[in-house]
């Protein structure tokens, strides 16, 4: 029976197979943008809006520095496959947004691969599994046609 | 701004290590001996400010009132201060304050802690999914070392450091931790030693990366004039900054997933970083060229560089030249963490923004045997923590 395919994490990416997104807000008074959303308090110190609406970030973006987990983190994190193998992190700044965001690299992709500058999209895959679920989460991977 | 100084009349220290006891002995060790140092009996302190640890249940959240217990209840005003790695700076500039405010002519600033082995995790139990320290565990896997890394890959990209570079912080640091009896790390290294030992978050390696320690530091501070009816000559405490980031803040920091986006204001004009040391220089009335010896938070090798810049002891981008040149070595003009540094250390962290200062103090009073900074009489430390926290203290010999 096929697992569930489940967000790790709720409103913070879409789930489009062709072009997922991540999910931030936007301040209505001051148009800062956050991500992850903001929805409480504008953190402009110049700003004491509590309206925001959702935005849509850009999918891609380049690489401004990574890095890897040579051993496995601790928990929380779960570790997709037992043994556990080495994945790559990729912090990848959005020019329109001006914002760099964390996110793991996809599978089959290492060190090797990378260089800062590159651009890089955005992909939702698997982050662990159980009995019912296949949770995933948005990772970065090296844009196609780049 | 002489006016705004207070004595640092007795500093001390229980050695690093992984010993496995509760925190509370470390810190009465650290206290004891800082007292002793300070000629200072306990029962004549006003005032005592513990550095928090969040690893070892409610004593460590009420650390100032653990310590002070075990030393024996003597009545005096108590607080304890939570900022991550710039917790013992809080402390310290809580008692700083009551003293300066005349609330106060003694008080004793502890820090101490006991650290499970191996990564840091998140505190506590249970799924948190409005915590971003448990998010970035559980989405990301962004360990410590991962921003590190990230830190490190970009100066390497930036500024073309290399990995060798970064090694020989760890040697420079393993030389001068060699002589500080209260290192957990005493054995020396080379740059081969160190490019062989494993990867943890590429490009930094176990050797680069600062380990998780059991210690305690303390210091007495006073008021000037209580100080001088007990020493010719103590060390001074000229600054203590603790200041947060500006809105918007663009490089990404412990535990945050994204930067805050600058596409619709003005990014400031000094990093956060460079601000941390900004502040204290200008509360001090010194600058980067008035240093003499500094203590920096190598939680990497590599941050160790970027240290080098945000206190201002060259601009962005130079820090390897002053390494290469020695500059920042045992002899050079400006040594960077004689006392080993968190490299020889690793991180105890409510008692490192404090340690720091014992050895600035050691250095400033010509007592760092095996490891000193020759004719020192300015100081300055320099860590951050996550969630926005940072310190800078400047110490002055008199």
């Amino acid at each position: 029976m096929a697992k569930k395919r489940t967000p790790a994490v709720a409103g913070w990416f879409t789930l489009d197979a062709e072009r997922p997104v991540l999910l931030g807000t936007r301040c209505r008074a001051c148009g800062t943008v956050f991500f992850p959303r903001e929805e409480t308090f504008c953190r402009n110190p110049a700003c004491v809006s509590t309206a925001f609406e959702e935005v849509e970030l850009s999918r891609r973006g380049r690489l401004w520095s990574y890095t890897n987990n040579a051993y496995q983190p601790p928990a929380p994190y779960v570790s997709p496959r037992d043994p556990y193998e080495p994945f790559a992190v990729a912090a990848v700044e959005l020019e329109r947004e001006r914002m760099v965001v964390l996110g793991q690299v996809v599978d089959g992709v290492g060190i090797a691969d990378l260089e800062v500058g590159m651009e890089m999209e955005l992909v939702i895959d698997t982050l662990s599994v159980d009995a019912e679920n296949e949770y995933v989460v948005w990772k970065w991977k090296p844009a196609e046609g780049a | 701004m002489s006016a705004k100084e207070v004595a640092v009349l007795g500093v001390g220290m229980h050695p690093w290590g992984k010993w496995g006891r509760n925190f509370v002995e470390y810190g009465v060790a650290a206290a004891q001996a800082a007292l002793a140092d300070a000629g200072v009996a306990w029962t004549d302190v006003q005032f005592i400010a513990g550095g928090e640890t969040i690893r070892n249940g409610y004593p460590g959240y009420v650390a100032g009132a653990s310590i002070a217990q075990a030393l024996g209840w003597n009545g005096a005003q108590v607080t304890s201060s939570y900022g991550a790695c710039a917790s013992g700076s809080q402390a310290i500039a809580m008692a700083r304050a009551q003293i300066l405010a005349g609330l106060c002519d003694v008080a004793l600033v502890v820090g101490a802690d006991t650290t499970p082995k191996g990564f840091f995790a998140p505190a506590g139990s249970g799924d948190r999914t409005k915590d971003p320290d448990w998010l970035r565990f559980r989405l990301l896997g962004a360990t410590n070392p991962v921003y590190f890394g990230l830190y490190a890959r970009r100066r390497m990209d930036l500024y073309g450091d290399t990995e060798r570079d970064f090694a020989q912080v760890k040697v420079k640091n393993s030389r001068s931790g060699a002589a500080n009896p209260n290192a957990r790390y005493r054995q020396t290294y080379t740059v081969e030693d160190v490019l062989a030992s494993p990867m943890v978050s590429d490009p930094l390696r176990l050797l680069q990366i600062c380990a998780t320690s059991d210690g305690g530091a303390a210091l007495v501070l006073t008021s000037l004039e209580y100080a001088r009816k007990r020493a010719a000559k103590p060390v001074t405490l000229a600054a203590v900054s603790t200041v947060t980031p500006r809105f918007p803040q663009t490089i990404i920091e412990m535990p945050n997933f994204a930067t805050d986006s600058a596409a619709t204001l003005a990014v400031p004009d000094v990093s956060f970083k460079d601000s941390i040391a900004r502040v204290a220089y200008e509360q001090a009335g010194l600058g980067p060229e008035d240093v003499d010896v500094a203590e920096v938070y190598d939680l990497s090798s590599a941050l160790e560089l970027d240290w080098y810049e945000n206190v201002g002891l060259c601009k962005p981008g130079e820090a390897v030249k002053l390494l290469r040149d020695g500059v920042t070595s045992l002899g050079g003009k400006q040594p960077v963490n004689p006392s080993g540094g968190l490299g020889a250390f690793g991180e105890a962290i409510p008692a490192q923004a404090i340690a720091q200062v014992c050895e600035l103090v050691w250095q400033l009073r010509g007592q760092a045997a095996g490891r000193q900074v020759e004719g020192a009489r300015v100081g300055v430390t320099a860590n951050q923590g996550l969630f926005g926290h940072g310190s800078s203290v400047i110490v002055k010999a008199s």
